[in-house]
């Protein structure tokens, strides 16, 4: 057993049994859902089915009905790539990242932080996929022999590097999921009642028994993805500013971009976990296994990885006159006192200055608190992209073509939309799927358990 | 030809780890455990050898890099080799650094799905196979050992009997099978 200090924090509260466990995360799946349930998946279906709309009229008429122009060709539709896919970062950090580091608590939160990661990044596909116009030559991205003679996808290109960053992450997230999903869905299965659940069920834990062989390929399956998604966090969202940072375009060509790129993501992906996961504890009631110490650990990574973005700007800023290039200065001067000051300062107040109020440990430890700044963090967040993308481009070299970016009705509803169809993905997960890893859980129990940390023998044996 | 097959449960992971170090002490072939998470410990106890599976991740990885390689050389060096600013594609080496990003990837497609596939067809964990756990509550708090009477030829069932008196369990079940 993994010996653990006595005066840590335990990671399970009450008196827990292993099936205890069992019983408390089975529990929102087998009863029926309450009815608050149903409300917010009619809300979010509403605002998904809207977002289809909107995507399938952009499709039937090209992409002229975003709010883009002649100087700015990108605008809403890359922010809304890059935040989505950012706030993807957070599930696979935390269940492969702190498996590495042998961080036990990511045990109660990774299973649905990862469920939020692949939703994100399915929304994130979304818009490079629509911003083609022509989404039934999406294929073209392939290096596939085609009709046009011996031409082929260019490899120099970080737009492609992406497709490969994007595919191949999302492709993995949802292999490490499924996987640690397995032998739940089994424990689902052995305990379903109706015959339609069981059948479901059963398909779903592909025949899992919990023999000790496959326990064994289990735990080496589970390191080695852990392993190989970890360098892949990485250099997702380092591809993803390479969008940017390889282009010649003064605020965009700058080579800090993948490690504040990657913070950033870190940092956004987090608040989100924060947001779902302060809500999803308390509706199923999983209190004792998502509790404040958890809630503290996620805000001492959005404290560290908040910094590192505050650093970042003020180097960017630093750089930018340091270089003496007059356009890089101007980019930036432009970006904190230009028509988009408000963008700017939004920015810097909810990415630099509200991760550092994490400092005080009462604010850090408080839930409410802690669901206001992961919800000021998101928009921040947003902003950053919408700053770098936008403010960057709208006042080119010739003042004659200087414009403003103005989003059109589409541009609204295809993001809003995106947000719907997150919300229906995400409470589909809640209702059917075992939303904490509930056998992996299990294995802490005698370790990091409440009950055993209080008892006498625990004290004599460690 | 039949054969006997005894489930002995218990409900605690360190309980049935030290019961099954007791009867493997005297002579006794454990041939499977059920279990609802990992036993730490277990898999020397019962003969069950370290699984070769990050060797093959390791093949299936090594694989993509060199389907990467030979691709990206074959579509940008040799069939179209590109002029972008006058710096033509001219060996693979050259224009190495361009190819680093999706080499990596590549590689790391490879080995994580080869290894996931491996992963199931070898545990035979696949959709629809049939669920082969004894006891439906091996999935959730009880945890059961498997002895096969056919592989155990120097102990007599009611030696076996005897000896799990002595060491104790919670339920014991035996099973016919043809």
């Amino acid at each position: 057993m993994q010996k653990e200090a006595a005066i840590r924090e335990p990671l399970i509260l009450g008196h827990k049994t292993y099936h205890d466990v069992t019983e408390d995360v089975c529990r929102p799946i087998e009863d029926k859902a309450p009815k608050m349930w149903y409300i917010l998946f009619g809300i979010a279906l509403v605002i998904g089915l809207y977002g289809v709309g909107s995507i399938m009229y952009l499709l039937g008429t090209g992409i002229g009905v975003w709010g883009l122009n002649k100087t700015i060709g990108w605008a809403w539709d890359i922010t809304n790539f890059v935040w989505w896919v950012g706030i993807g970062h957070a599930g696979t950090l935390i269940s492969a990242v702190l498996l590495l580091f042998r961080q036990k608590w990511r045990m109660a939160i990774n299973r649905s932080a990862e469920a939020m990661t692949i939703f994100a990044v399915f929304m994130a596909g979304t818009f490079p996929l629509i911003h083609m116009g022509r989404l039934w030559v999406g294929y073209w991205v392939m290096p596939i022999p085609n009709q046009f003679g011996s031409l082929w996808v260019n490899f120099n290109s970080p737009l492609l590097w992406d497709v490969f960053a994007i595919s191949t992450y999302l492709s993995v997230s949802l292999v490490f999921w499924y996987i640690g999903l397995i032998p739940d869905f089994a424990t689902i299965r052995d305990r379903a009642k109706k015959p339609l659940a069981k059948k479901m069920y059963s398909i779903l834990s592909f025949g899992w028994s919990g023999r000790a062989k496959h326990w064994n390929r289990f735990e080496l399956v589970s390191l080695v993805l852990a392993g190989l998604a970890t360098p892949l966090v990485f250099s997702v969202h380092s591809i993803v500013s390479f969008d940017f940072a390889t282009s010649v375009i003064p605020g965009w060509h700058t080579t800090i971009f993948p490690p504040y790129f990657v913070a950033g993501a870190v940092f956004s992906g987090f608040a989100m976990v924060q947001t779902l996961l302060l809500i999803m504890r308390k509706a199923m009631g999983l209190e004792a296994y998502i509790h404040t110490k958890h809630v503290e650990y996620m805000n001492i990574v959005i404290m560290v990885t908040g910094s590192i973005v505050g650093t970042a700007y003020i180097t960017e800023l630093f750089i930018s006159w340091y270089s003496g290039v007059e356009y890089e200065s101007y980019a930036f001067i432009n970006r904190a006192t230009g028509p988009y000051w408000w963008a700017y300062w939004s920015m810097m107040t909810c990415n630099v200055v509200s991760p550092q109020l994490m400092w005080f440990r009462p604010l850090r430890r408080s839930l409410l608190f802690t669901f206001f700044i992961s919800i000021v963090v998101n928009i921040g967040m947003w902003f950053e992209r919408y700053v770098i993308i936008v403010t960057s481009i709208h006042r080119d070299y010739i003042p004659a073509a200087w414009s403003m970016h103005f989003p059109s009705h589409i541009d609204i509803a295809v993001y809003i939309g995106t947000i719907g169809l997150f919300f229906v993905f995400f409470l589909l997960f809640a209702r059917f799927f075992p939303v904490l890893a509930l056998n992996e859980v299990k294995t802490i129990l005698k370790g990091s358990g409440q009950s055993y940390k209080e008892s006498p023998d625990y004290h004599k044996h460690h | 030809m039949s054969d006997k097959v005894l489930y002995v449960m218990y409900d605690d992971d360190e309980v049935l780890k030290n019961s099954a170090k007791q009867l493997v002490a005297k002579g006794v072939k454990i041939n499977e455990v059920f279990s609802p998470f990992p036993i730490h410990g277990i898999d020397p106890i019962i003969g069950v050898k370290n699984t070769r599976l990050g060797i093959m991740a390791f093949l299936y990885g090594l694989t993509g890099l060199t389907l990467a390689t030979v691709g990206m050389r074959y579509f940008m060096i040799v069939d179209w080799p590109m002029n972008i600013g006058g710096k033509p594609n001219f060996s693979y080496l050259d224009n190495m650094l361009a190819f680093v990003p999706i080499s990596f990837e590549f590689t790391v497609m490879c080995a994580a799905h080869g290894m996931a596939i491996t992963y199931l067809l070898r545990n035979k964990t696949l959709p629809g196979m049939p669920a082969q756990n004894p006891d439906p509550r091996t999935t959730d708090d009880k945890f059961v050992m498997e002895i096969r009477m056919s592989e155990n030829h120097n102990v007599t069932e009611a030696e076996l009997d005897g000896m799990l008196q002595e060491i104790g369990y919670l339920e014991l079940d035996k099973k016919e099978i043809k």
